[in-house]
């Protein structure tokens, strides 16, 4: 048996009992339960087998090209797989976490409404966990991260039927994607800078990063704040800290699970992967330095006033994943690992015995009740104490933040745009295209200097149109025709640089305009049926009367935003790859448009689908429940 | 704040309609609706769900399903109506219970007048302005979650946000006129209201949509405002300053988003023919008429297999004289228990009782910094017990200190921890252990530990409360108790008082699951005061004068059966005289036997526990329900509850009620003016209708009037639990306490003279207020001559009942059905009786 074949079972495993728990019928808790016990308790037996021979093997680095899933002469997309010692903790810690969380459920969750769909969504994340901690190059772990976001938002919209949860779903998978971008992006550095689909086992040869980066300190700066940026939204860091104790929706052990130990961690393991690429460059060193030290500063005060159970705990879990990115930016690997592997277990547990905590604490107090206990911060000027704890209780005002630095401006400009609605949006949107295409016919007529703006103007017009898809109010089709025009514009748009292949083109759009024309079809049947409440002003909650429909969009929408189920997610990595990399606006807007466009749709989806019933012929809870 | 007339008054009408419930520590079974007790039961459904939205039936077509799955006997139905309706009528009837399609849809007028003011501003401002509210609120109520405490918590709320907004920087209100607002000294809610609605005649609406957008918080607050002393850590707060705040709040965010003066009051937007009065008169329609006329087919589908039941012949016992007799609660869950202690014990004889023993006081634990109270939580007791020489039993757990959520106690934590809480984690998930965790109901009390229960001579107070009871004092409490069950004569050797209390862990709603007589605990102190006094020599001479003669020879035995394990304890087992240690041992050994066949018993109702292993197999299973983290119900509390009988044991012993009766016992013809019968009437009515009406409501509108899924709850400050980090808290049962609960009202079935049971009931005007607006049905079994009367709310009084039901099956393989069926049970007639 090769290494080769075990390290894609431990990725193929939980796929496959992820695919078959989709086939077992909704009512049948036992089978259920007893298939994503055994599956991952046997996926737990093999890492923990084959971390032990490795470690007796002295822990030799393994690198396995697995598959190539495209592969022209100047093109290869691979699936790669990388095993080392971040790797196999994170393997291993996520197995048996989520062995434990799993059986945990198999009792908690028993006669709950979405049994079925708890342990699908959790079985699918457990596959984009293993796929990402095992990735061995950027686009494998692209895939997995992609994965974790989509889990990540089932998981926090678990109660679909209540406002807050769909609503904080939407908010996580936001800053979800803003991380996204930073991968994005650094895997757009990084194939100018490589010249290919770098592996993390190359990245970790000092020796060849050392010599690559002489001369191109910028590029190597840039994809190191990209992958800051990831890791920080994804952990957690500032200024993206506020959104994980909103994230707290989902049953008690998912949230233990997701955001107290595994998910919130990956920050932490892209920084630690990819170490030996920004470890190279002191500035880099810095600023994830500073990032961690920052957050702590602010996440620790936020800990200490907060007053419910599960946000105390995620603060003071923000405060410590701050830390660890202070110590890998000082070199202490080891010691980041541990403190992982500590701060994951400790935070699980803490989460899952929060319901205790009423019993508990009460009883301290009974016994041990002191009038007025005394805080450090009583030693400060009553004005500093108010205002830092004013400022504490209000999160540093980080939620607003990014709402206003962010997402404020784009709607703005979305805004302008204010007299597309879905009568006129066919006459607008189609003679744009079919002059894009007209261009590209008579592309010789034109001069070079147009030429070379062209793909910026498309991709820049694309943003645009994707800026109105995500601040549309009114009509839910306008989004979605926005966003496909999006993508139809930039292909035409990047079809005009050089070297271009129009098989890339197609692999693009093939699951791209599938995709929206199906969603379309849904949007119209739903509109069809409830032209009332058909618009995204409110959370309609259609969900509750169109199961089937709601799933198939949102499949539709996970394509039409380059989501691993069409091969349009080759495409976009393959457009992405015609992007110069004197190109940076393009690739800024392409990147852009990328985050919102899928911001745009989850929201379309969102705002129809979850959310409070919109009819009261059955009970249903308050909005603020 | 000053308040003008009308505002006050204003805010009393609200409070009446708030949610009532204690925070979590003291939680208490109260009717959720009992804003609408002064109407008649359907009536008041209506009228709370056409105004406040709630949903206060089961939906029509789980009435249907019901009747198509049996559930509701098909004959019983047809007999039901014909005895109600004409025959034109009849068919009319059938054909809308049966197939009328009615659009259910509630359009409640709550909330109506808010909505449309956010809807023409298009500003959702509660999104702005809740999460603050709630946030600050929790906060400065918290009692021991946040380790840096609320700044100025000791001062009233609204004073400890001005001086926020004086001393910080960057302030809580950012607008200069909220700004102005807070900080005037006359802070007036008319002002506030006068910017916000404008129109006088709209502000009770508006603050009706107001607080009910957050019913959990305001409810909490109007609580604590009335008891500030349920929160150990005391706090100033009360509804009008919470109302104040979240009126600023709004009109801090209204002046940010648009600028001071430059947006509209509600009353602008209010349509001109909209109705003002919130609380008005609704239009009554067909379709209440038609839920109202379903629940009460299904109610009597059960109620009158019982009546039936209580007619049917038993043979009179053979000998009076008792060997062993037990006194235990009324509560619904020791049903089946008294069952098997009568089945297993030779001689045995059990009574019921409210669980405090009619002894009421507080309890000050050894080392407690505070007390507790110990019986009905209407009660005000004079009284203190103290505990002493008794162990320690609070133990530390790392993974709930503060210092785990500091920067290097985290640190240094989850390195030396960290693989720790994994192992803790991994057994408690594989084999499931005592930990400081569990909420035991043994630890309330310790065994060995001792009581004050005598006072001293001179009586000694402390803050308040006698430390003790007096003889005289003593006496009467034990002639109470003994009276109102009936017995006074025939004294068995060895009488057990057996109080009761659950256990569980990761439950944040435990003090519902403990003896509800004794305000939310264990009733193990009240057992042991209750046999202490009992067995005093001068309490004995006292009771022989007043014509109670209990022989030397008896001995009371106090005990606590903990209801989720099904396990016993004995207390003051030293005392009991050597003659009886004997008997006392095989007592045991019987007690044990009759424990393990309650928890097979109950395991039918425990899906994931294979009920056909061995009683001693399926009792192991059952304890680890207390114990396992992963499990959100550790047993079922009060589920399925529907009746209550109040008379002789024997006159329903035949009877097999599936824990479904609270039982309490009572003599006719001990108590032959009916006065004890106005005393357990009094605890019966508010005690066990409560109980059952949390669960009637908390199952048929578990969204607004229950707690929801208990699953994702968040514990707000140690008072409450909340979704998430931002909702309203919830109240009312969690969807796992209730998913095998049927909504039937209860039904109190009273063994004495009508007549004097309508004289008891009327002295009472609260009381009668329960069964004369039928919020519980009332029956009266006549002692004599078993025929049963039925008491008819609307002309109040009492008219014989004759049973539909014509036979009951008998029960030979109890057991068997056990270990096969799950779902409500029959009456059955048991065997042997």
């Amino acid at each position: 048996m090769s290494i080769e074949w075990l390290l894609a079972l431990f990725v193929l495993l939980p796929f496959v009992v992820f695919f078959i728990s989709l086939f077992i019928p909704e009512r049948n808790e036992r089978y259920l339960s007893r298939l994503a016990f055994y599956g991952t308790f046997f996926h737990f037996l093999v890492t923990l087998f084959f971390t032990g021979w490795w470690v007796f093997n002295g822990f030799e680095q393994i690198n396995v090209k697995e598959v190539a899933l495209y592969e022209t002469d100047r093109y290869v997309f691979l699936i790669d797989f990388y095993f080392d010692k971040v790797s196999a903790v994170y393997l291993l810690v996520g197995s048996l976490i989520t062995l434990l969380i799993i059986r945990y459920s198999c009792y908690y969750m028993h006669m709950e409404p979405g049994y079925k769909r708890f342990f699908n969504t959790v079985l699918f994340f457990f596959s984009a966990h293993n796929l990402t901690a095992l990735s061995g190059n950027f686009e494998t772990l692209f895939l997995g991260w992609e994965m974790l976001g989509i889990s990540s938002f089932l998981l926090v919209a678990f109660y679909r039927e209540r406002y807050l949860p769909s609503r904080n779903a939407v908010k996580v998978f936001s800053i979800y994607r803003i991380g996204d971008v930073g991968i994005f992006l650094a895997m757009w550095g990084s194939h100018h800078l490589w010249h290919e689909n770098v592996t993390f086992m190359k990245l970790s040869n000092a020796q060849l990063v050392h010599e690559h980066l002489l001369g191109q300190s910028s590029i190597g700066l840039f994809i190191s704040v990209c992958l800051l940026v990831a890791a920080a939204a994804k952990s957690a860091q500032l200024p993206f800290s506020a959104w994980l104790p909103r994230a707290m929706e989902g049953p008690t052990p998912s949230s233990a699970i997701f955001y107290g130990s595994l998910s919130v961690h990956f920050g932490v393991f892209i920084l630690l992967r990819t170490e030996h690429f920004w470890g190279e460059q002191p500035l880099a060193r810095i600023i994830i330095a500073l990032t961690g030290l920052m957050t702590t500063l602010v996440a620790f005060p936020i800990s200490r006033v907060q007053s419910t159970i599960k946000t105390q705990i995620a603060y003071a879990s923000i405060a410590q994943i701050g830390i660890m990115f202070i110590e890998i930016a000082l070199g202490l690997e080891i010691l980041a690992l541990l403190h992982f592997v500590g701060n994951a277990f400790l935070r699980t547990y803490q989460l899952l015995i929060s319901p205790s905590a009423v019993a508990y604490l009460i009883r301290d107090m009974f016994y041990h009740f002191k009038p007025a206990p005394h805080s450090f911060e009583e030693s400060f000027s009553r004005k500093v104490q108010y205002s830092v704890y004013w400022l504490a209780l209000r999160e540093f005002y980080l939620d607003d933040l990014i709402n206003k630095v962010v997402f404020y401006p784009f709607k703005r400009i979305g805004n302008l745009l204010g007299f597309i609605h879905y009568r006129n949006s066919f006459y607008i949107l189609i003679p744009l295209i079919i002059s894009g295409i007209l261009m590209k016919i008579y592309e010789n007529i034109l001069s070079p200097e147009m030429l070379h703006q062209i793909p910026l103007i498309f991709t820049f017009i694309g943003f645009v149109l994707v800026l109105k898809a995500f601040s549309e109010r009114t009509y839910p089709r306008v989004s979605v025709l926005l966003v496909l025009t999006n993508h139809v514009l930039v292909a035409i748009g990047v079809s005009f640089n050089d070297h271009f292949d129009y098989e890339h083109l197609l692999i693009y759009l093939s699951g791209i305009v599938p995709s929206a024309l199906i969603a379309l079809v849904c949007l119209n049947i739903l509109h069809k049926k409830e032209p009332q409440f058909f618009d995204l002003k409110k959370y309609y909650g259609h969900i509750y009367e169109h199961k089937t429909l709601a799933f198939i969009f949102f499949v539709s929408v996970l394509g039409l935003m380059g989501f691993p189920v069409t091969p349009s997610f080759i495409g976009e990595d393959l457009i992405f790859g015609h992007i110069r990399e004197d190109q940076f606006l393009l690739a800024f807007f392409f990147a852009s448009s990328y985050i919102l466009s899928g911001i745009a749709l989850i929201r379309v989806y969102s705002r129809l689908f979850h959310g409070t019933h919109i009819k009261n012929y059955h009970a249903k809870a308050l909005k603020a429940a | 704040m000053v308040t003008a007339q009308r505002a006050h008054d204003l805010i009393h009408a609200l409070k009446h309609y708030l949610p009532t419930q204690n925070p979590l520590k003291d939680f208490v079974h109260h009717n959720t609706l009992h804003a609408f007790q002064h109407d008649e039961f359907h009536k008041a459904m209506e009228k709370a769900s056409k105004i406040f939205g709630y949903r206060t039936y089961l939906p029509l077509d789980e009435y249907r399903k019901l009747y198509q799955e049996g559930v509701i006997n098909q004959v019983f139905f047809e007999k039901y109506l014909a005895k109600k309706f004409n025959h034109d009528l009849l068919n009319i009837w059938r054909e809308k219970l049966l197939y009328k399609t009615y659009d259910e849809s509630i359009e409640e007028k709550v909330g109506s007048l808010r909505e449309q003011w956010k809807d023409a501003l298009k500003f959702e401002i509660d999104k702005v302005t809740h999460p603050i509210l709630f946030r600050t609120v929790c906060n400065f109520l918290d009692q021991g979650i946040s380790v840096w405490h609320f700044p100025l918590k000791n001062r009233d709320f609204l004073n400890a946000i001005r001086e926020l907004q004086r001393l910080t920087f960057i302030k809580p209100f950012r607008s200069k006129r909220a700004e102005k607002l807070l900080l005037h000294k006359n802070l007036n809610l008319d002002e506030l209201l006068k910017i916000v609605v404008e129109d006088e005649s709209l502000y009770e609406h508006y603050l009706f949509d107001q607080q009910f957008a957050h019913p959990g918080w305001s409810g909490m607050v109007a609580v604590l405002e009335e008891n500030p002393h349920l929160l150990l850590d005391h706090r100033k707060i009360s509804l009008e300053e919470f109302i104040a705040f979240e009126l600023l709040l709004e009109i801090d965010a209204l002046d940010i988003k648009f600028g001071e003066g430059k947006w509209h009051s509600a009353a602008f937007y209010a349509d001109k023919n909209f109705d003002k009065n919130i609380i008005g008169n609704i239009t009554p329609s067909e379709l209440f008429e038609i839920y109202a006329l379903w629940q009460e087919i299904y109610e009597w589908s059960y109620y009158d297999q019982v009546l039936f039941g209580l007619k049917v012949p038993v043979e009179e016992e053979q000998s009076k004289i008792k060997q062993v007799q037990a006194i235990l609660c009324i509560d619904d869950r020791e049903c089946s228990f008294r069952r098997y202690i009568e089945e297993l014990i030779p001689g045995s004889e059990t009574f019921g009782t409210a669980g405090f023993f009619n002894v009421e006081f507080y309890f000050q634990p050894e080392h407690g910094k505070f007390f507790t109270k110990s019986c009905p939580a209407p009660v005000q007791p004079n009284y203190l017990i103290r505990e002493y020489e008794a162990r320690k039993r609070h133990k530390t757990d790392w993974h709930m200190r503060k210092e785990s959520h500091g920067v290097a106690g985290g640190w240094l934590l989850s390195h030396f921890l960290g693989l720790g809480s994994m192992f803790r984690l991994t057994k408690n998930l594989f084999y499931p252990s005592d930990s400081p965790l569990h909420v035991s109901s043994f630890r309330h009390m310790d065994k060995y530990g001792k009581l004050k229960i005598e006072a001293q001579n001179p009586i000694k107070f402390s803050q308040g409360l006698q430390l003790g009871f007096t003889v005289d004092e003593m006496t009467d409490r034990i002639e109470g108790l003994l009276r109102s069950i009936g017995l006074v004569e025939n004294f068995a050797p060895l009488i057990y008082v057996i109080g009761h209390g659950a256990s569980s862990v990761n439950n944040t709603h435990y003090a519902g699951y403990d003896c509800g007589a004794c305000s939310g605990r264990a009733g193990s102190v009240n057992a042991k005061v209750a046999a202490y006094m009992a067995n005093h020599p001068s309490v004995r001479d006292q009771l022989k004068r007043r014509g109670i003669y209990i022989p030397d020879t008896t001995h009371f035995i106090a005990a606590l059966h903990d209801t989720t394990k099904d396990e016993i304890e004995f207390y003051d087992e030293h005392q009991i005289p050597s003659d009886l240690i004997e008997k006392h041992q095989v007592n045991k050994t019987l007690f044990e036997a009759a424990l393990q066949k309650n928890a097979k018993e109950r395991s039918r109702r425990f899906l994931m526990i294979d009920s056909s292993k061995t009683d001693k197999e399926v009792h192991e299973q059952v304890k680890l329900r207390a114990l396992s983290l992963f499990e959100p119900r550790p047993e079922w509390n009060h589920a399925t509850n529907a009746i209550c009988f109040v008379g002789r044991r024997s006159s329903i012993k035949h009877l097999f009620l599936d824990r479904r009766s609270f039982l309490n016992s009572y003599d006719y013809q001990v108590d032959r003016d009916g006065e004890y019968l106005v005393d357990i009437l009094r605890a019966v009515a508010p005690v066990c209708g409560g109980i059952n009406l949390e669960y009637y409501f908390s199952k048929v509108d578990n969204h607004r009037l229950g707690a929801g899924t208990k699953l994702p709850h968040n514990v707000m400050g140690l008072i409450g639990v909340a979704n998430g980090m931002d909702g309203d808290l919830r109240t009312g049962l969690p969807a796992q306490m209730l998913n095998i609960h049927s909504p039937l009202r209860l039904m109190v079935i009273i063994e004495q003279l009508p007549a004097l049971i309508l004289s008891a009931l009327k002295q009472h005007e609260s009381t009668y207020e329960w069964f004369k607006n039928n919020w519980i049905h009332l029956c009266a079994l006549h002692p004599e001559t078993k025929e049963i009367y039925h008491f008819d709310h609307q002309t109040e009084e009492f008219k014989a009942y004759q049973p539909i039901c014509t036979s009951l099956p008998v029960a030979d393989q109890l057991e068997q059905i056990f270990e096969t069926d799950c779902l409500d049970l029959p009456v059955y007639i048991l065997k042997h009786s």
